[in-house]
Order: C-alpha cells, then structure tokens, then sequence
C-alpha cells in the first residue's frame, strides 16, 4: 500500500493548502447542518411549546398574531374580549375546560401574565407533560406571582422575594405599579417554553393594579392603597383571551366555527396545530431560501477544493511522470486524484459535523437563555446522513475534473514533462 | 500508410527468443510516431535491434527526437505504425495498462531530473517500481527483501545509510538524487535500464562518479542499458554508440 502511503504523503507536504481546504469545507457543511438544526429545532420548540389545549380564543384578529402573542409571548393584542363574552363561552357544552389569561404588563423584561390558578393544572407542554413547581406553590392570596424559571435564574428571586410590576411590555419601563408589589409564592421547573420567562399572577391582580388607573396612567386623584383595594369588586371587566380544552377533539371545528359566528362580539378561535403548520408555510419560503444559499456554500467549498486541486497539478506533473515512468497506469493516477479529493471532503464533512456539535454543546445553554429555543444535540437524522453521505460523493465526483486533466497530461507528456 | 513496413533485420528475427547473451533484446521494425498539435514532430524508425547485456550510448542534437524515442521504446508513447519487439513482445500491440505493466515489469527509468518524489523517503522512492512489478517484486524477496535489497544498491552507489531510512528525497543533493534514481531503476533486477540524459545536471567529476556506479550495478545486474547524451566525451564507456539520425528519420510538419 506504499502508493495509498505516498498520496498521503503528496498531501501532507501540502498541509496548509489541504489543511484551509478542509476547514472550508468544514465551515459549509456547519453551515448547512446548523442551518437544519436550528430549523428543525425552532420547530420543535414552537411544536412543543403548547400541548392539550384544543382552541385558543381571542378578539378577531389574525390567526397568527392570536397564536403568538397568547402562547409565544410575541407581538400583542390588538383587542380584548369582555368577561361577559368569557362567560358566555364557558356555558358551551361541548367545553371540558378554559383558562382566561391577560396580559399588558411586565416585569423587568418578562411578560406578566394575569390567569387563574387552574392554568397550572391545564397548560401542558411537549407532549402532554404538565407544569410542575420547582418551588412554592400556585397563588394564594391576591398579590402572589408564580415566576417561570428562567425569571427565577436571571433575577436571582427566591419564593417569599418582593417584586414590582411595570405598565406595558418593554423591557424598560418608567410607570410602575409600584404601590402595589407582589411576593413570589412558586417557581415554576423549567420547560423550554415561553412560560420559563412568564410571572404570573392572578386575574383579580392584574384588576387591582390597575383600579386608579385610566388611559395608561395613574391618576392620583383616585389613588387606592394595596390594602383598600382587597374590598373592592375585582371581576375583571374584559381578558386578553382564553386557552379551551374540548370534552371530544372531534368537536374543535364545531365549537370554532360557533366562537367565530359569536353575534355580541367579533371572536377569533384557533387551533394550535394549525395555525402553526399555517406559520411553517410562512417561514418555509424563508426556510428553503436559507437551505439553498448553505447548499450553495457547500458547492463553493468544492469548486474551491478542485479548484486547489487543479492549481496543485502543474507542480505535480513530475510526480506523475514518476509514478508512470515506474508503471503507474493512467489510471492510478486518476483514482490517486480522485481519492484525494474524496478524502478532502470526507475529512471537511466530518470536522464540521464535530465542529457543529461541539458548538451546539457549547452554545446550547445560550440560545436556549436568549432566544428560548431548544436545539436538541442529538445525532444527525438518515436524512442529513444522506445529505452528508451525498457531500462526500460530490467531492469524488469534483475530483474527477483534475484527475481526467492530470490523466491527460499524463499521456500527452511522454517521457519528458515540458511545462 | 498504416502498414506495417516489412522490416529490414536480420534473418534471427523469426527464430525463438531467448534470453541468452548478446541475443537481440529489442527489435523495432517500420515504427512510426507523430506527437500531435500545431506543428507536429514525426520519428520513423526503419529498422533497430539492441542486443542483451548492450550497453547503448544514443546522442544527437537537441529536439532530434532522442526522448521521443526512448518513450516509444519505453512503451510510454505508443507508436502509429510498426512493431516495437522487446522480450519477445510486441509492445506496440499493447493496450494502454499492458504496456504500463509491461514497463513496470521489464524497465527501469531514469530522467534527466527530478526523479525522485520529494515529499516520500529515500527508501519508499527506491521501492516505487516494485509495488507495480510482481516480479521483481520477487526477485528483490528472493535476494532478501525489498529493504535490503535497496540498502544494499544505494550502499553501493555512495548514498548514506543514514539518509536511507530516515532522508526525504527533496532534501538529497541533485547527485545524490540521480544515484537514488539508478538505485530505483535497477532494484528488482529490469531487463532495459532506459536513461535520458542522467548526468546533464552532473558536474564533471560526479558525471563520472555516477556513471562509474551505474554501470558497475548495470553489470552486475546483467541489464542492458540505453543512455542518451549530448556529451560524446562519454562515449568510451559504451559497448556501442548510435547518433539518433542513424536509426531514425525526424521530420517537421504535416505529414504526407
Ligand atoms: N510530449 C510531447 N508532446 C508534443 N510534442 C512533443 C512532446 N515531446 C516532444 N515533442 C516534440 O518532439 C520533438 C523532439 O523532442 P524530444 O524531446 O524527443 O527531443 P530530444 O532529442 O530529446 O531533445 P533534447 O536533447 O533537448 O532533450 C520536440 O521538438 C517537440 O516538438
Ligand atoms: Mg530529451
């Protein structure tokens, strides 16, 4: 095997080149693997971010927009939905379960969200697992919160902290509801959900702290202290909207359709599934648009493979006038071509695959704090094997280009190389 | 006019080949051999035959053809027309990979210059042809190995035992270079030991060194050899000494 030993060789003493060579062709297959990654993780994450709730209804407005800003925390409410309406759907027959929710505020960032304590019990995630307490219990008295768990972790807050809600939902906010400060009752284990970023506290909270306010601000003129404010009737007047679950998934259009004809009130009720395959047509466009250009990046780190290649055969003619002067068949240089390129590639597809996981390990906790996205780190699916299998084939293939040159030269030079 | 000219060598031509001393060891009889583009180069060899254990000395000026030649002998450029009879085969017959191993078998190779692989040891240099040969390949186990084999020839043509197991080819002088070049074209015993101008990028002294030390290894060997140069001050050396235009008619541009 001294000719495999002398390829080697050949391709040692050009290091730097195969080594830069290999790197590039790491960084597409990275590229086009993390790509996949994230979109398949992304999908997941959204997938299993809710889980056991049949409709969401909210006032008429996008199906989407209802979707993201009730379960993903993204974009807001255009409208709400009278507590009447609420009630009113509560009567329907056909309804296990509905949990109203309201959201407006914040905390320091988080999103505040005002429900009832039967949301812990209702609200599952991935596949039907349920919200558990890491620590304290569900509210009790009227300005407890329950906090998600990255809330807990970033702020540092431990059951029995005082916290202060703000008005609205930027991450800065000057009006707060500093009169009335709640105290973390429970912390909620962690998801991976948007609910790891919530605090949340109860219906008749969220009405409390707004009683002296109107049209976005206090007005002291009305001022009610914390404690006054317990006599008061704190029904809320309207809610952003509510999670169902249905008795029978078989009657979800029906009870869908019945929300959306509501006559009081213009209703939008959705359900979860769809709405986000309706997302995924969406961002596929966007999805395929980004494939594409990966793939094309992979396409570019072979042309440039050849492309060394081919640079490299002009300096490497004597070498093949060598290896056929000592009986070396055109061929044998041909596949001693191709085989190079096939093992550049082969090296590039597998240090990118461990370049990719060592840094999905690596960042995966920082992703997952930032954006709330679980990438899994599990092994590549038959299908990106298939694609990294196709990649290494492509590169024998791309070898070929140079190897036929050099098996043409190879003939055409006889007994003397003339350059 | 693809026929092949009836070739004018002696009468011995038809009788049974064998390998015994001073039997013809390569006849070529009507050869003819364009190297193709825009102002083509034609060699037609009319009639050649070397003898074994001959040791050929072939000169002529530059662009005459000589390395046109020794390709066709070599089987490296195969001929349009005519027989080229080494060992009894007729190598212009042979298809591509015949031919390659043919000469992998029966030749030993050395060019004007770099010859060596630099990136490869001095060792796996000299033991290229026999991962191709199967039977020198033999012939260098039966002698004691592969390894020993080529110690033993580069031992004898002044290489370092030191530069053997560990020296890169590209770190060698360009004599040592051309001595790690005969050992590589002599190990494993070849029958033809073909040189293109070996000792050009020689100075004087070491010419004579290099030639001293192939023509001992040549010998002890019993190959024939076929050197070219365009330094007939060598020619003394050599059993026999051909200028190409007495075996070969050069001609330039399109042919008739
Ligand atoms: N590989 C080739 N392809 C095309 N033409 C060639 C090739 N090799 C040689 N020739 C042509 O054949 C002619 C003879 O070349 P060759 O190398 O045989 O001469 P030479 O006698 O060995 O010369 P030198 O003494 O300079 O080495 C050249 O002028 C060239 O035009
Ligand atoms: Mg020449």
């Amino acid at each position: 095997m001294i000719i495999v030993r002398l390829a080697l060789q050949s391709l040692a003493n050009r290091w730097l080149t195969a080594c830069l060579t290999i790197l590039s062709i790491a960084l597409s297959v990275m590229l086009l693997l993390g790509v996949e990654k994230v979109r398949t993780g992304a999908r997941q994450s959204f997938a299993d971010t809710i889980s056991g709730t049949d409709l969401i209804v909210g006032a008429r407005s996008g199906n989407l927009n209802l979707l993201l800003y009730s379960v993903f925390r993204i974009g807001n409410a255009t409208n709400n939905i009278t507590w009447k309406t609420y009630q009113d759907i509560q009567t329907n027959p056909d309804i296990a379960w509905i949990v109203p929710i309201s959201l407006g505020d914040s905390h320091r960032g988080f999103r505040v969200m005002g429900t009832v304590p039967e949301y812990f019990a209702h609200y599952h995630y991935r596949r039907g697992q349920p919200l558990t307490f890491a620590a304290g219990a569900p509210f009790s008295d009227l300005f407890d919160a329950v906090i998600g768990a990255d809330v807990a972790t970033q702020l540092g807050y431990r059951v029995g902290n005082k916290i202060v809600v703000a008005h609205g939902a930027g991450a800065v906010s000057f009006l707060e509801h500093d009169d009335k400060p709640f105290r973390v009752s429970g912390i909620l284990a962690k998801t991976g959900t948007p609910v790891d970023r919530t605090v949340h506290v109860s219906l008749g909270a969220i009405e409390a702290i707004h009683v002296d306010w109107q049209s976005g601000a206090r007005d002291p003129t009305k001022a009610v202290s914390a404690d006054d404010v317990r006599q008061m009737d704190l029904t809320p007047k309207a809610i952003t909207a509510a999670l169902v679950g249905l008795k029978s998934r078989l009657a979800a259009f029906r009870v869908q359709r019945e929300i959306n004809n509501y006559r009081q009130e213009p209703l939008s009720a959705i359900l979860p599934g769809a709405t986000l395959q309706e997302l995924w047509g969406l961002v596929g466009t966007a999805e395929t648009a980004l494939s594409a250009v990966s793939g094309m990046v992979v396409i570019t780190a072979l042309l440039g493979m050849v492309t060394m290649i081919l640079t490299t055969l002009n300096e490497r003619r004597r070498e093949m006038a060598i290896l056929r002067s000592v009986g070396a068949r055109p061929s044998t240089i041909l596949s001693l071509l191709v085989v190079e390129a096939g093992v550049l590639t082969f090296l590039g597809v597998l240090a990118g695959t461990l370049l990719l996981y060592g840094a999905l390990m690596g960042l995966q906790p920082y992703i997952d704090r930032t954006y709330g996205l679980h990438v899994a780190v599990d092994p590549p699916s038959a299908d990106q094997l298939k694609i990294l299998g196709g990649i290494v084939a492509a590169g024998f293939l791309a070898g070929l280009l140079p190897a036929l040159r050099a098996y043409r030269l190879s003939l055409a030079d006889g007994m003397t190389v003339r350059t | 006019m693809s026929e092949v000219i009836a070739s004018p060598l002696p009468s011995t031509e038809d009788k049974p080949r064998r390998h015994e001393g001073g039997a013809d060891i390569v006849r070529i009889g009507g050869v003819q051999f364009t190297w193709p583009g825009r102002n083509p180069f034609t060699l037609a060899i009319d009639g050649f035959s070397l003898g074994q254990g001959e040791r050929l000395l072939l000169i002529g000026p530059s662009g005459s053809g000589k390395s046109t030649f020794l390709s066709l002998l070599a089987g490296i450029a195969k001929p349009d027309a005519g027989k080229i009879d080494v060992l009894g085969c007729d190598i212009a017959r042979l298809d591509g990979a015949a031919r390659d191993r043919f000469r992998a078998e029966h030749y030993g190779i050395i060019f004007q210059m770099f010859n060596l692989l630099p990136y490869a040891s001095v060792i796996d240099n000299v033991l290229l042809p026999l991962s191709f040969s199967p039977s020198r390949k033999r012939r260098a186990e039966a002698r004691g190995g592969g390894r020993s084999e080529a110690a033993r020839l580069l031992g004898n043509l002044g290489i370092e035992p030191s530069l053997i197991e560990s020296g890169n080819a590209a770190s060698l002088s360009v004599g040592q270079q051309q001595r790690v070049a005969a050992a590589r074209a002599l190990i494993g015993s070849p029958e033809i030991v073909i040189a293109d101008e070996p000792t050009s990028s020689l100075d004087r002294n070491r010419q004579q060194a290099f030639l001293d030390l192939l023509f001992t290894e040549v010998e002890a060997a019993g190959a024939t050899l076929i050197m070219v140069s365009h330094d007939e001050s060598l020619a003394g050396r050599f059993s026999r000494v051909a200028d190409l235009a007495e075996i070969a008619q050069a001609s330039r541009g399109g042919r008739s």
